[in-house]
């Protein structure tokens, strides 16, 4: 397969032992942002974007995107990890926590699909896009989510590997039983813990 | 922030090498039927998308996703729901032998 972005210009273990406790187990750093896509990127205009709740939800929900970026946001400053083997320390992001955009929604599901423009899906367990664990994020680095690191607007599950934090997010759907997603039904781990090294199905 | 345009997209040639890995004839002129719209192209003639993770050839009218691969550890994963068919040239040299 393609190795594209060896030439990147740091890549290593880190010497600073604080930095190398942060990286799971077969993870190199990047100072870089690689990208990664299944498709072709989608340019999403704001105008006609939306953002849905659906599937086993009481009620169903939907935010416009104005309606969307007037929910309460917060600034979440976290590590990333790409099961290509990349991770990225003390990424800056803003985004919607999903507890906001779950507030009030009843179900008896205990996994959800999410949705992408493109037609990208991935599956989480409801407990880990919860408490505090993920977000919509619309923003990184202080600027609007370029569409090539998927904006407008991406899922960030940060403590899972990345292909989880779904780019072009458009909705979640909640669904029992779980249903693997669009890496997840071709060889990847079903939950993807890097700190459990979950990179393929089996591992 | 530093981007990279690691998305770049090529056609179906490009993935001849992980396509080859797993099918023992030639794959390049393999014809597709798109799923989605019907498009009939050779595998040489999809979108090939995707880089480490795995391989993802797309109708080039459509995007429908027609062949997926991926090799993960010692293992390859292949999803052909893409396709309605492929039709293979009988006689086409095998990735390695010689034409002819």
């Amino acid at each position: 397969m393609g190795s594209g972005f060896l030439s990147r210009g740091f890549r290593g273990r880190p010497r600073d032992p604080e930095e190398a406790a942060r990286l799971p187990p077969g993870q190199y750093l990047t100072r870089d942002f690689p990208v990664l896509s299944a498709g072709p990127t989608p340019r999403s205009a704001t105008a006609r974007w939306d953002f849905v709740v659906a599937g086993a939800a009481e009620p169903t929900r939907r935010w416009t995107w104005d309606e969307f970026r007037a929910l309460p946001s917060e600034t979440i400053t976290v590590d990333i990890h790409c099961v290509t083997k990349w991770s990225k320390l003390d990424t800056v992001w803003e985004g919607v926590s999903v507890d906001t955009l779950l507030d009030g929604v009843e179900t008896s599901a205990q996994h959800l699909v999410a949705h992408c423009d493109g037609g990208y899906t991935t599956n989480v367990p409801l407990a880990d896009v919860t408490g505090g664990k993920a977000w919509v994020a619309f923003a990184y680095g202080g600027e609007p989510l370029d569409p090539e690191h998927g904006g407008p607007a991406r899922l960030l599950v940060p403590h899972l590997y990345f292909w989880k934090s779904a780019k072009w997010v458009r909705g979640l759907e909640l669904v029992d039983p779980d249903r693997p997603g669009f890496w997840e039904s071709l060889g990847y781990h079903n939950y993807g813990d890097p700190w459990r090294e979950q990179r393929y199905a089996g591992d | 922030m530093t981007m990279r345009d690691d998305e770049t997209r090529l056609d179906g040639n490009a993935a001849a090498g992980l396509l080859d890995e797993v099918f023992r004839f030639e794959m390049t002129t393999t014809r597709t039927v798109c799923a989605g719209c019907g498009t009939v192209a050779p595998v040489g003639a999809l979108m090939r998308y995707g880089h480490e993770m795995g391989a993802i050839l797309r109708c080039a009218g459509c995007d429908t996703a027609i062949i997926r691969v991926a090799r993960t550890g010692d293992r390859y994963w292949l999803d052909l729901r893409g396709t309605v068919s492929l039709r293979i040239e009988d006689g086409a040299p095998a990735p390695g032998e010689p034409a002819g």
